[in-house]
């Protein structure tokens, strides 16, 4: 059963120097208890995409489209039907647990907060609630530490009170932005491994937003993989492994470091990110793909069906061989 | 992500050199390019509106004593373009001088304590460890000196002349000069450009010259233009306590305490002429600062 | 707590002791000395006056006097010119004033500035923003010795509501013209202040953080961002303080108030070297003390600063 439909979702900025497109024409779905990431190189739309659907958006950016949570249209509600929806139906982790956490106030005020402004609950009610939540994180001492303020915690642990406080209101969806890049390699596996097992425990939906390939093979069913704000290529993440379609993907599944393959040096994406102020004509990733020829400088593809999964690519399958 | 798109627009423009770029950023300030004509114009008024004066700054209108009020209004035919003071002293003449003080204090007082400031700051910053710490340390202390009363008591001692005044507010202001240049030197001292200059066995001085102050500039430049309106600020509050320059000699902020004392009696022109002229000043550099900090700090944007 | 009040006083007494030894050599450094008057006093009558005063003794040893009776019994010692008053009575007479309508100062203008700059803020790019960067930006042109006389200029010559001068025990239509003239700048200043580092703030990832949760709006802005942004306001208090004692001789000399201002200024005239002294070593002392409580605030506030 579906539980989020995004359709034609487009997201403009106005910059003092000109627009910038952040995202093209998105589509995609999201059924219920499953999980999709969506990955792609910094500047590639991600963070912007969930960001239009938690109604996020920094004050000179637009969203177009229709991103339709639970039967209802949540794109550019007004802030007080919005916050009615988030947190209950969809809570949001964040990339950097430094700053996303209010440095004045005590975890207990900030986690309380939520339950008493969303569930009616009072304040000792909610404390206790809160206390249960960081247990559930995996918070050695919640008790205690429940008082503290956030940088008496470190990195890993502010993102298990971060997550905690995503979850109090039992989400329908969990979008978690890169919650691991800005924490330590070890404290990461931890936290993707808490991640996977709260889905799969309290049976939510998640988008997981990362560049690290090798997370998303372990834990989404579904991948789409975005550049220059648009897809390239959506589909099962067991079939796009097993069989990338499009360039870029390749690209992607080629730079992961392979510890059973013998390889003399790492395979990199030639070339930079676009320039979203002034994105190449044609498909965005023309300038960067050893396939493209004079059609794909003019020509921007959109995603079709392509086998078991979509793809945005003017190549055939032989000439991408 | 919000930062991943500055940072996406700031490398399209990032194509211009540094300086170049704070130049089409300052053209494009219009509150700044308004308030530099403006400021040009007003020097260039400094400086050859004396030519127009049919009178001298102490030269006493007799005709005029006792009948301030009812002739001594602004008037070309008469010669007295701004009117009068209660003495019959000619006010063009006298608010031509203020004008000349003013921007002479804003602007020697402030290049005065930029000078100072950032060598005391660069070689600090520099230097680094227990000189550091002392010199530091040592403007600390001086930050919480009055310094107010210091000048006055310069003033009261060693007479109330123009170059006391440069003295005194010039070597009193380049505490936070100090602080900005020392904070800039250290963060630079660490970069790689510099690491790389010292370790291939560039001498100090030419690493200081070559290296750290043309980095320095920037900041300098803006902290500098920050400070000229309060040096006029601060000349004119010790002027307006008549504990400034002596008369005949005068400033804005005397004129401007003298048209006060005599507003009661009808003479506006007297308060009037210096305030919109102290106010232009003002307002000339105040947009200037500001206009040069967004351009050549674009930090805050 | 008790660490950073050691540090404090640490850097407070060799403030102190310089501002001491300054005064005392620029004094010194008078060609003739404090005594010199038009009228040449006979050589034996300034050496009385000196010895009165403990002039004629060397440098350190006066130093060391006055340091003395400073520390031991808060005494500045009498006054050079006044021959019936010591500095402490100037003082005495002088500081209220001067204290009275400065808190009132400094209460109005956070009591506008704050709030004008946090509406600023949360209104960005309407005409609420614009009165309140216009204000400030006109306060930026109307320095505490213009804003007086315009003042008096429409309240007193003009409408003739309240009265031009004069300090009266303090009533309040006496004193509601010095603490506006006194306070616009700086009000406009902390509007400013507040403004940005709202802004600043209400940009942060943890205000996005607070968003997420689903807190309306007035939640966010009252706890959530309020605090952090009133920080740089707080470390403000420091250099509005020294303006505000600074400024207060201005208005001393427009209204008459009768503070410290009008004695400070009159001892300039006079040359009464004591009493300019103790003035400054007091304002001095003042200020040290106001830091020192705006950094225990500040910690206070702040739950990441321990001292």
């Amino acid at each position: 059963m579906t539980l989020l439909s995004v359709e034609n979702l487009t997201v403009r900025f106005e910059t003092p120097d000109g627009t910038v497109n952040a995202v093209n024409d998105l589509n995609f779905t999201l059924d219920r208890g499953q999980s999709l990431a969506i990955v792609g190189e910094s500047g590639s739309g991600k963070s912007q995409t969930v960001f239009s659907i938690m109604g996020l958006l920094a004050a000179n950016g637009r969203a177009t489209g229709r991103a339709v949570l639970d039967g209802q249209d949540i794109l550019n509600l007004p802030p007080r039907a919005l916050n009615k929806i988030r947190p209950e139906k969809m809570a949001m982790v964040f990339q950097d647990p430094m700053t996303s956490l209010n440095p004045y106030m005590r975890l207990s005020d900030q986690l309380c907060e939520v339950l008493i402004h969303h569930r009616g609950m009072s304040k000792r009610d909610a404390l206790a609630a809160a206390v249960r939540m960081l247990d559930a994180v995996r918070i050695p001492e919640a008790k205690t530490r429940v008082h503290m303020y956030p940088h008496e915690l470190s990195g890993g642990m502010r993102q298990r009170v971060v997550i905690a406080m995503a979850l109090l209101c039992e989400p329908d969806l969990l979008i978690a932005d890169e919650p691991t890049t800005a924490l330590d390699v070890t404290v990461q596996e931890q936290i993707m491994d808490l991640l996977a097992s709260l889905q799969r425990d309290l049976d939510m939906a998640m988008i997981l937003i990362t560049h690290d390939l090798g997370v998303v093979a372990s834990s989404c069913r579904d991948m789409l993989v975005m550049y220059g704000g648009q897809v390239m290529e959506y589909g099962k993440t067991i079939d796009l492994f097993e069989a990338p379609s499009h360039p870029y993907t390749r690209g992607l599944l080629s730079a992961i470091p392979r510890l059973d393959q013998q390889s003399d040096s790492l395979v990199a994406i030639p070339g930079n990110p676009p320039n979203m102020m002034a994105p190449p004509s044609g498909c965005p990733f023309h300038p960067r793909c050893s396939f493209a020829d004079a059609g794909c400088s003019t020509h921007n593809p959109s995603l079709a069906p392509y086998q078991d999964r979509q793809r945005a690519c003017l190549k055939s399958a032989e000439e991408l061989s | 992500m919000q930062n991943a798109i500055l940072t996406q627009t700031e490398t399209a423009v990032r194509g211009r050199s540094q300086w170049a770029d704070a130049r089409a950023r300052f053209l494009k300030n219009k509150a700044a390019m308004v308030s530099l004509y403006l400021l040009a114009a007003l020097i260039l008024f400094a400086i050859f509106g004396g030519q127009l004066s049919r009178f001298t700054i102490d030269e006493i209108d007799w005709q005029m004593l006792g009948m301030i009020a009812e002739l001594g209004g602004p008037s070309v035919e008469n010669g007295h373009y701004f009117g009068v003071d209660e003495l019959g002293r000619d006010l063009y003449a006298r608010t031509l001088l203020g004008l000349q003080i003013s921007l002479m204090v804003g602007i020697i007082g402030a290049v005065v304590a930029a000078i100072f400031g950032t060598l005391y700051g660069a070689v600090s910053g520099y230097i680094g460890g227990q000189t550091d710490s002392i010199m530091m340390r040592t403007v600390d202390i001086l930050t919480s000196v009055p310094f107010f009363f210091i000048i006055i008591m310069l003033l009261v001692v060693f007479g109330q002349s123009i170059l006391m005044i440069f003295i005194g507010i010039g070597l009193t202001n380049w505490l936070g000069m100090a602080r900005v240049v020392r904070g800039q030197t250290l963060s630079l001292k660490n970069k790689e450009f510099v690491e790389a200059a010292r370790a291939l066995g560039v001498p100090t001085l030419t690493i200081i010259r070559r290296h750290i102050v043309p980095n320095l500039i920037g900041v300098v430049v803006v902290y500098t233009s920050l400070l000229v309106p309060q040096m006029i600020l601060l000349e004119s509050t010790i002027s307006f306590l008549g504990l400034g320059v002596q008369e005949p000699q005068t400033s804005l902020g005397l004129l401007i305490s003298e048209g006060t004392s005599t507003m009661q009696y009808g003479t506006f022109w007297q308060l009037g002429y210096p305030l919109a002229f102290f106010m232009l000043v003002l307002f000339c550099f105040y947009y200037i600062g500001d206009g040069l900090r967004d351009a050549l700090d674009p930090k805050d944007r | 707590m008790l660490n950073m009040i050691i540090r404090r006083t640490a850097v407070a007494l060799p403030t102190l002791l310089i501002l001491v030894i300054v005064t005392f050599v620029l004094m010194h450094s008078a060609p003739g000395g404090p005594f010199t008057s038009e009228k040449p006093l006979p050589p034996q009558v300034l050496a009385n006056i000196e010895a009165k005063y403990g002039l004629n003794e060397p440098l350190y040893k006066q130093i060391f006097m006055y340091l003395q009776g400073i520390v031991t019994e808060l005494d500045f010692g009498p006054s050079y010119v006044y021959k019936d008053r010591t500095v402490n009575d100037i003082i005495a007479q002088g500081l209220p004033v001067t204290l009275t309508y400065g808190a009132w100062v400094i209460v109005v203008m956070l009591a506008v500035g704050v709030p004008l700059g946090m509406i600023a803020a949360i209104k960005q790019n309407t005409w609420i923003d614009y009165l309140a960067v216009g204000f400030s930006i006109l306060a930026d042109l109307l320095p505490n010795f213009i804003m007086g006389p315009i003042l008096i200029l429409i309240f007193t010559l003009w409408l003739g509501w309240l009265p031009g001068g004069g300090w009266n025990g303090g009533q309040w239509e006496y004193m509601i013209m010095p603490v506006i003239a006194l306070a616009t700048s700086y009000m406009a200043s902390i509007t400013r202040l507040t403004r940005s580092s709202m802004l600043e703030v209400l940009r942060s990832n943890f205000i996005r953080t607070a968003r997420a949760k689903g807190l309306p709006e007035r939640t966010i802005i009252l706890r959530h961002a309020m605090k952090p942004a009133l920080m740089p306001v707080i470390s403000y208090l420091s250099p509005v303080f020294v303006y505000v004692i600074t400024g207060s001789f201005i208005v001393d000399a427009i209204f008459s108030t009768g503070g410290l201002g009008t004695y400070f200024t009159n001892a300039a005239f006079n040359r009464d070297y004591a009493v300019m002294m103790g003035v400054t070593l007091l304002t001095g002392g003042l200020t040290i003390l106001f830091n020192l409580l705006v950094d225990l605030l500040y910690g206070w506030i702040d739950p990441q600063i321990r001292y």
